[in-house]
Formats: structure tokens, sequence, C-alpha cells
């Protein structure tokens, strides 16, 4: 039959996409290499059910495709008619049984693994707490027993429970970092808990995973977790007041961010209250500028900066920076000042 | 010039004015078969923005308009017009009735969801289409500081079309309820009538959460309440339950029909009769009523707590057993039987495997903790193309080759049929299988671009050639329809050997439908007269006058009142918005006092068509 010959050249079709497919994806992004216990409960939820409905699976296509290739009509059975069968009781409840037990076995875990995943460390005095608002494409982290704030990098301790409360300044936003844990939603008005846990140092990518408008798909952050001695370092970084600047690019380009405007938006000081933009105290450490914006070196770093500083709107169109008009040279001071917004030792 | 029994008209006055539940399911099947095409391009258009990373083919803000005119437009301008179209065109003659319950109302509903449909797609060449999801989640949707002024085409285009959808639920409600032939009981129905039935209840009871939905947004947008605005006390979450409570729902709406469809198809091209029919009624009805319980599985990362995630989520994963028993039915009604691949068969055989891969990830997309992972990413967007493609539009693709023949008297090229097949087949599983992984490998769904990098490059692409495959088969599909509009080879009344009363009349069949009510003697009663030797089936009536409706434009004119009206609000303009209503109440007006009695068709009229072998 046609339909064979053409159905077989599929098949190694399929084998192909899965070959390509077989990476497991970027291994600070995926889901499928989880790096936190809650991303592990996750996986083992993904596995157990995926188990359960291969089974499944492998039955109905089984007898699919027994029946498609076993009952084709043959020529000189048009006077044959087929038995006109009603149903069969025992058939009938063997597939009505089955599935409910399999899905008694599915529904047990997904009970339980429910209730740890919403296990609420808000009240938990060891627990380290993180505020996380979402704002139109970016995100502020505030650490409320340490009167720290920073945005775009969350700082956290590996090996323990991080309790973070989710809400929003504007519309619906999602925090997603697929290796560490699932999402949960970030509503205004509204205040969401949920824990988040590293087991290894390492810095992860956060995705924004609800749309919020233009620059929805923009909206990245990073998961920066450090061994707790080292968390416990940038804490107390962060906590001292912030360095001066010293060359004099550096003081003319802290000049401008003041003339400019920039701090009606920015704090980089000891303001620790919410403003309209990211907190900058510790700029110069980001991973990447305005979440999107990569660099290898000093000089892609710098490179990066003025371009977000020049071509803000088109970068993240719809973001509430505005543009900024700003000669060459004011770039020039607005970078080196910017990149030198450090707290931690060199 | 088409020739009637009472007076001349022409052509395109008929079509405005028709009630005949016939000529409005072409109606339906034109203006969905034209959204369809529209709602494939915006979704080209966006695989080809996604094709590699940081592409510039679009920008993000136009993105977001085809995202969200994509999703609207398939869902209520081509996926439910498309069913409306064979609910019309067969329900009637299936049960053995001359019409549907209410034909003026039948015709209202029609004109409602195409103008409704009309003014959501004008709001492309006034100023944007809408950007907030076919979702709307407010406050994104709510206010003029985070979308566009397209979100009031959304609401009011909805709106006006979510009336025309009530009001053909109704109707169809009441039609199957009252309408049936003698002898055809519950459990004589065809199960495409059954499963019109239970989508028609649900429509009844799911719309008005949609229409409450979007009134709310409409006082927000237009007249600046605050039912969605947080800093003055309004709540966000309240939208996404009400749409939800709508939307769930809704997906049964689509796909019961195209599970009805299968349970025709798959019959009469394994030459048997549909296994389990009793267990298959159960369970479209018991799916119908577990449809309403599970809408918050849409909101598990809402962050309504554990007892309610786990709650929904064990209702969801309940659905899957009555869904299972129709797969196995469908088999076992296929085991033992003389399957014929003609293309409608091809369409059903096409569905089996790949809507049971999409209620396999639907199960896994039930367990919370592991949904918190796929929510709003890739996976779901593969999950509910697999349902929603590989069900639904696979079932009406089926439906189109099997009924073309009953709507038109002509039969779509095989051929042509089978090379849209396989394209479509192997460009959907293409384009959608690499992107349950995408997902996984963590990326979210609605995003314009993707960064370099991520190791999600190769899986977008692959994605991209085959809608593109996809398209080319469309293309095919319309090359086909062409061909057979020109060649005008008649079917026959029965030309697959099938088993329900439509096909025991003529293709297409007379306007009265049956000239003798028949009289059903079993389950699939053309195929009980068969196997009693017989060609005709026995009729319940001696031939006698037949009482029609006539015609009207006062539905037509009711619709455009609406229409003209929904512009003046969207612009605020009052005048239009008196025009619009004045125009619309007028017509309910007339409607009202002109005392309409119909007309007859003359017993020797139908003496003389039956001689002529209508
Ligand atoms: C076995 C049957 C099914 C199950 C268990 C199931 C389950 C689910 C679940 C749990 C979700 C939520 C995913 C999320 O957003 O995280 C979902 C999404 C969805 N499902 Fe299903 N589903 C089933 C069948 C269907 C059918 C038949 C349709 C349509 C014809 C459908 C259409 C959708 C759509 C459109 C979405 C995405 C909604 C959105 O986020 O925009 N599903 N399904
Ligand atoms: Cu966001």
């Amino acid at each position: 039959m046609k339909i064979w010959q053409k159905l077989s050249r599929i098949v190694p079709l399929f084998a192909l996409l899965t070959l390509v497919l077989s990476g497991c994806g970027r291994d600070n992004l995926t889901a499928l290499v989880p790096k936190g216990e809650g991303a592990e409960i996750n996986y083992s939820m993904m596995m157990i059910s995926l188990y359960i409905m291969i089974g499944v699976l492998v039955v109905v296509f089984a007898i699919y495709t027994y029946v498609v290739i076993k009952y084709r009509k043959r020529p000189g059975q048009e006077n044959v008619i087929p038995k006109q069968t009603e149903g069969n009781h025992l058939l009938e409840l063997v597939w009505t049984v089955i599935p409910i037990i399999l899905l008694i076995i599915l529904a047990i875990p997904t009970v339980i693994t429910t209730f740890e995943l919403a296990e609420d460390y808000s009240k938990d005095e060891n627990a380290v707490k993180i505020n996380v608002k979402a704002y139109l494409y970016w995100w502020d982290f505030e650490y409320p027993e340490y009167g720290v704030r920073t945005a775009q990098d969350l700082y956290m301790p590996t090996g323990e429970r991080v309790s973070i409360a989710l809400t929003s300044e504007d519309v619906i936003h999602s925090f997603w970092v697929p290796t560490l844990q699932g999402k949960m939603d970030n509503n205004p008005g509204e205040e969401n808990v949920m824990w988040i846990s590293a087991n290894e140092p390492g810095v992860y990518r956060g995705k924004c995973a609800e749309l919020c408008g233009v620059s929805h798909a923009l909206m990245d952050f990073k998961v920066i977790a450090l061994d707790r001695p080292e968390f416990d370092k940038w804490i107390e970084a962060m906590q001292a007041p912030p360095k001066e600047m010293t060359t004099p690019l550096a003081i003319e380009g802290q000049q401008l961010f003041e003339s400019k405007g920039c701090i009606g938006c920015h704090a980089v000081g000891e303001q620790k209250f919410e403003m309209a933009g990211p907190n900058l105290k510790n700029f110069g450490e980001r991973e990447v500028v305005a979440g999107i914006l990569y660099y290898e070196n000093e000089q892609e770093q710098r490179d990066q900066i003025a371009n977000w500083l020049i071509n803000t709107m088109e970068l993240k169109p719809g973001n509430k920076m505005g543009k900024q008009v700003l000669t060459q040279d004011e770039v020039d001071a607005l970078v080196e000042y910017l990149i030198n917004l450090k707290v931690l030792e060199d | 010039m088409a020739h009637s029994h009472t007076k001349k008209k022409s052509v395109v006055w008929d079509w405005l004015t028709t009630v005949d539940h016939k000529k409005i399911a072409i109606l339906y099947l034109v203006a969905g078969g034209f959204f369809f095409l529209v709602g494939g391009l915006e979704a080209i258009l966006m695989r080809i923005q996604l094709m590699g990373p940081t592409q510039e083919f679009v920008d993000g803000a136009t993105f977001n308009q085809l995202l969200t005119m994509h999703g609207t437009t398939m869902i209520f301008l081509a996926a439910m017009p498309l069913i409306f179209a064979f609910m019309n065109a067969v329900v009637p003659l299936q049960i053995g009735a001359r019409d549907v319950a209410f034909p003026f109302i039948n015709s209202l509903g029609f004109w409602l969801f195409f103008f409704g449909g009309l003014l959501l797609n004008l709001s492309w060449f006034f100023g944007g289409a809408p950007d907030a999801g076919w979702t709307a989640y407010a406050p994104l949707s709510s206010s003029d500081l985070y979308s566009g002024s397209g979100v009031d085409y959304y609401i009011l285009g909805l709106q006006i079309a979510g009336i025309g959808t009530l009001a053909g639920g109704i109707n169809f409600l009441v039609t199957i309820i009252n309408m049936r032939a003698p002898g055809m009981t519950y459990m004589r129905m065809p199960l495409f009538t059954w499963t019109v039935f239970v989508a028609s209840a649900l429509i009844l009871f799911a719309f008005p959460a949609l229409t409450v939905g979007l009134a709310l947004l409409m006082f927000d947008r237009l007249f600046d309440t605050n039912f969605f605005n947080v800093a003055a006390g309004g709540n966000i979450t309240i939208w996404e339950h009400l749409f939800w409570i709508f939307g769930h729902p809704e997906v049964y709406i689509l796909i019961l029909p195209a599970f009805g469809i299968l349970s025709e198809v798959i019959p009469v091209f394994a030459r048997k009769r549909l296994f389990g029919y009793t267990s298959m009624v159960f369970a479209v009805a018991l799916i119908g009523f577990l449809g309403f319980m599970v809408w918050v599985h849409h909101m598990f990362t809402v962050g309504l707590g554990p007892i309610a995630n786990a709650i929904f989520s064990i209702a969801t994963m309940a659905i899957a057993i009555p869904t299972g028993i129709k797969i196995f039915n469908w088999l076992f009604t296929l085991w033992g039987g003389q399957i014929r691949f003609d293309t409608a068969n091809l369409w059903a055989l096409g569905f089996l495997p790949t809507f049971v891969l999409g209620g396999v990830t639907g199960v896994m997309l039930s367990v919370p903790s592991a949904d918190y992972q796929y929510h709003d990413s890739y996976f779901v967007v593969a999950h509910f193309h697999y349902v929603i493609v590989g069900g639904v539009v696979f079932g009406l693709f089926a439906g189109l080759f099997y009924w073309w023949p009953k709507m038109f008297g002509t039969l779509l090229h095989e051929g042509l049929g089978k090379w849209q097949f396989w394209l479509f087949f192997i460009g959907f599983h293409l384009t959608f299988f690499p992107q349950h992984w995408l997902g996984l490998m963590g990326m979210p769904r609605r995003v314009f671009t993707y960064l370099p990098d991520q190791g999600l490059d190769e899986g977008n692409l692959i994605s991209t050639i085959g809608a593109l495959f996809m398209g080319v088969a469309t293309i095919i599909l319309l090359v086909n329809i062409f061909i057979t509009a020109r060649s005008k080879v008649r079917a026959g009344n029965d030309p697959w050997d099938a088993r329900t009363l439509e096909w025991a009349i003529s293709s297409p069949p007379p306007e009265y439908n049956f000239a003798q009510t028949p009289l059903v003697r079993g389950y699939d009663p053309l195929w009980v007269e068969k196997m009693d030797g017989r060609t005709e089936l026995t009729p319940a009536e001696p031939l006698g006058d037949i009482h029609m409706p006539n015609g009207s434009i006062i539905p037509f004119i009711m619709s455009v009142g609406l229409f003209i009206a929904g512009f003046g609000f969207i612009g605020s303009n009052l005048p239009a918005i008196l025009i619009g209503m004045g125009t619309t109440l007028v017509a309910m007006f007339f409607r009202s006092v002109i005392d309409d009695h119909g007309y007859h068709i003359h017993k020797e009229d139908l003496e003389k068509d039956l001689k002529e072998g209508k």
C-alpha cells in the first residue's frame, strides 16, 4: 500500500529530529538538567508522568498499527459485510479501570510534591528572604533583612531554601529560572511566596514567562548562587557605603549622572527605597547589561554599556527609561563611571 | 439568477437573506475558511520571525499583534464557525428534520459572527490590532498604559460574535431536543449530533462567563471603571477566572464535534458499526461535564495555593478516562473492519495518533509540580496545537472531505487531497514536535525573538520549515476546491456507502430536505434500510404540502447595526453609537410586528422533484 511506503519515509525524519534535539539545551537554562531541589522535584514528576504515558502510548500505537495494517480493505471483500460489533463489556471495563489505576498512581506523588513545592519559608528565621518585584521589563531584588537592594542579578546562597516573595509594579509577569525551579507569577497588588535553592555555585538564566508587553521576550535576568561565606561577603559589601570615584573621567561621569537626571530613577548609593529604575549600586559587576547585552571582557562591557545608553529604545522597545540625549564625550564619561560601580574587591 | 418557488431574487440578495440551514452552513464554511487563511498567514509570519535568533523580520509590537490575532482568529473566527458549518450542514439532516428550530436566529447567529469578526480584523487598519494575547490578561489588556487601542476591537468584536455563537448554541439545543424524526430516540442519535448537542450545552453555560468578563474589561477601558485597577482596589485574578471558566469549556466545544466527525467517518470507512456506542455517548457527556471543573489548570502558577492546585489537578486527570474510552472505541471500530483510505479517512487516521500525543502531554500538564516548568513555555504551545490542530483541524478536514459531496454535490479530488494530507501531516509534526523540547529547554511562549547561544536555534528552524509545509498543503486544498468547483462531476446520494440519514437524500439536498419525514427504525438508520435490501428510507408520513420559512434581511440589518455601534463605542463616537443601536432596535421592532407566515411547497411540486430524482 502506498501509505506505508510514505510512512516509512517519515521514520528516518523523526530519528534525525531526535538526534538534533538529543542535547538537553544550554546547561544553565534548561529544565532538563536540574541544578536545584525545586527543579529536581519538577523533573522527577515530569519523568514519572512521562513513563506512565509512554506505557499508554505503546499500547495505543501498537493496536493502531495492527488494525490499520491488518484490516485494510482487500480486493474481493465487496460482498463480505464485516461483523457489526456493538461493543464488549469486558474490554470496555478494562480500558476504563486500567487508566483509573494509572492516574491514581500518578495522583499520589502529584499531591505530595505540589504541597512540598508550596512550602512557605517566609516566616523561617534561618531562610534568606528576597522580595522580587517585576517592572516593565526589568527585575528588582530586595533583601529586607539586610537592607540591601539590587536589580537584574539575584544573589543567593547555595544549599539552602531561599524564600522568594513575588509582586509586580504594573502588569502580570512570571518569575522563571528553569534550572532551579518552575515558575510563579508576579501579580500586581498581590504577593506570591515560593522558594528556590541551588545545589552548586553558578550563574543561572531567568526569564519572564508571562506576556507583559512589547519587550516581554527581552525581560531576562540572572541568578548568581554563591557558597554561604561568599554570599555573606557580598551582602556585607552591598551594605557598605559606596566607594569614591577616583579617575577624573569617572568623577565627570558621576556629575553627569546627577545633572542629566539619571539619578531621578536609579539609586547608586545608600538609597534602599524603590525607584522607577534598577538600582545600580553594583552595576559594574553585572553579568549582562540590561539583561540582554552579553560581554566577555572589559572592552566589550564598555561597548555594551555605551550601546545601551545610545540605543535604549531600539534595544528594548517600550521600556520606561526613554531615549537619553547624550554626546559621545558624555557617553564615555558615563560608561567610565558606571563600570566602576562595584562593591566587591577586585 | 437563482430560482425559488415563490419569486425570483438576485444571487446576492438570496445569500444575504437566506434562512436555509444548508446555505447558512456554506456561509459559515466560506467565512470560517477565509479567517482560517488569515490566521494561518499570521502564524507563518510569526514562524518566519522565529526562524533564527534575533531576527528583525517583524518588530516586537507587530509580533504581539500577530500573536494575539492568530490565537483569537483561529479559535473564534476559524475553528468555531467551521464547526458551526458542519453543525448546520449535517445535524438537521441526521435527525431527519426540515430545518433548525429557529431559522431566523440561525441566520442572525451567522451575521453576528461575521460582523464581529470583521470588526475585530478592521483593527489592523485603524491603529493596530489587539496585542495582549488571545487570553487578554488584565491589567495588560485593561489599561491603555500597557496595550494599544486594538484591545477595544477585541472586546467589541468578540462580544458581538459571542452573541451569535450563543444564539447558535441555543438553536441547536432546541433543534436536537424537538425536531428529531419519529423513531430517532436519543440513543439512536448519530454521534456527531450527540457531540453537537453537548457542545451546544457547553456554549450555553460557558459563553456568559466570557460575556461578563468582556463587559468588565470594556467598562474599564471605555468608561474608566476600576474592576482590574489594582491601585483603586480592583482585582486582576477575576479576569483570569472568568476567562478560563469560559476558555476551558471552549476547547471542548471545539474538540467534541471533532470527536463526533471522527465517530461518523471511521465507521463508514471501516464498514462497521461504531464500537461501544453507549459508552461513547457517556464519555461525551462526562467530558462536557468535567470540562467545567478544570479551568484552574490554566492557572497553576497564579498562586492559588496547593489545595486548589491539587484538586483541579485531579479533576483534570479524570478527563483522561472518558477520552481514553473514546480512543479505544475508535480503534476497536477499525478492528475487524474493511478500512478504506479515502482522504476523509486519512484525516481521521491521522487524527488518532496525533491527538493521543496531545492528550498524553495534557495529562503531563495536569501535574502542578511539573506544570510549573511547562506553563507558558513552548511545551504548552506544542500541547495545545497537538489537540487543536491534530484534533480539531484534522477532524474538520475529515469532515470537509466526507460531507463535501453532500454540501455541494461534487467530490473533492482524491489525489490532491492525499497530497494535502501528507504535506500537512508531516509539516504539522515537524512544526510542533520540537516545540516540546524548546519549552523544556527554557523558551517561554509569546516571545518575539530569542538570543543566540541558548540551544534554541535548531528546534526553531525545524519548526519554521514545518510551518511552511503546512502552508503549501493549504494552498493545495485551495487548488483542489477550485478544480472541483470547475469540473462539476456530480456525486451520487451516497458516495461513501454511509450509514446515517443525510446520505439517503440527494446531494445537495432539496431546500425542504426530506419530501416525507423518515421513520427511523434503528441506530444507523440508512444502514438498517440497506441491510433490509432497501435503498430508501421508510416514510413516516404521506406526501403533503411542506411549510417553509421566508428569507429575511432583518438579521443582516441587525448585525450591521451592532457593527456600527461597536465602531462607535471604540471611537467614543456618540452619533455612531446611536445610529447603530437605533438600526438594530428598529430592525428588532419590525421583526416583532411583521407577521411572516412563510410559504408552502405544494405536493405537485414535490412529486415533480421526486420524479427528477431529487
Ligand atoms: C486529555 C485531555 C486534556 C488535558 C488533560 C489537558 C490539559 C491541559 C492543561 C493542564 C493545560 C494547562 C497548561 C498550562 O498553561 O500550563 C492545558 C492547556 C491548553 N489546552 Fe489542554 N488538555 C486536554 C485537552 C485539550 C483539548 C482537547 C484542547 C482543545 C481542543 C486543549 C486546548 C488547550 C489549550 C488551548 C491550552 C493552552 C491555554 C493557554 O495557556 O493559552 N486541551 N491543557
Ligand atoms: Cu514580564
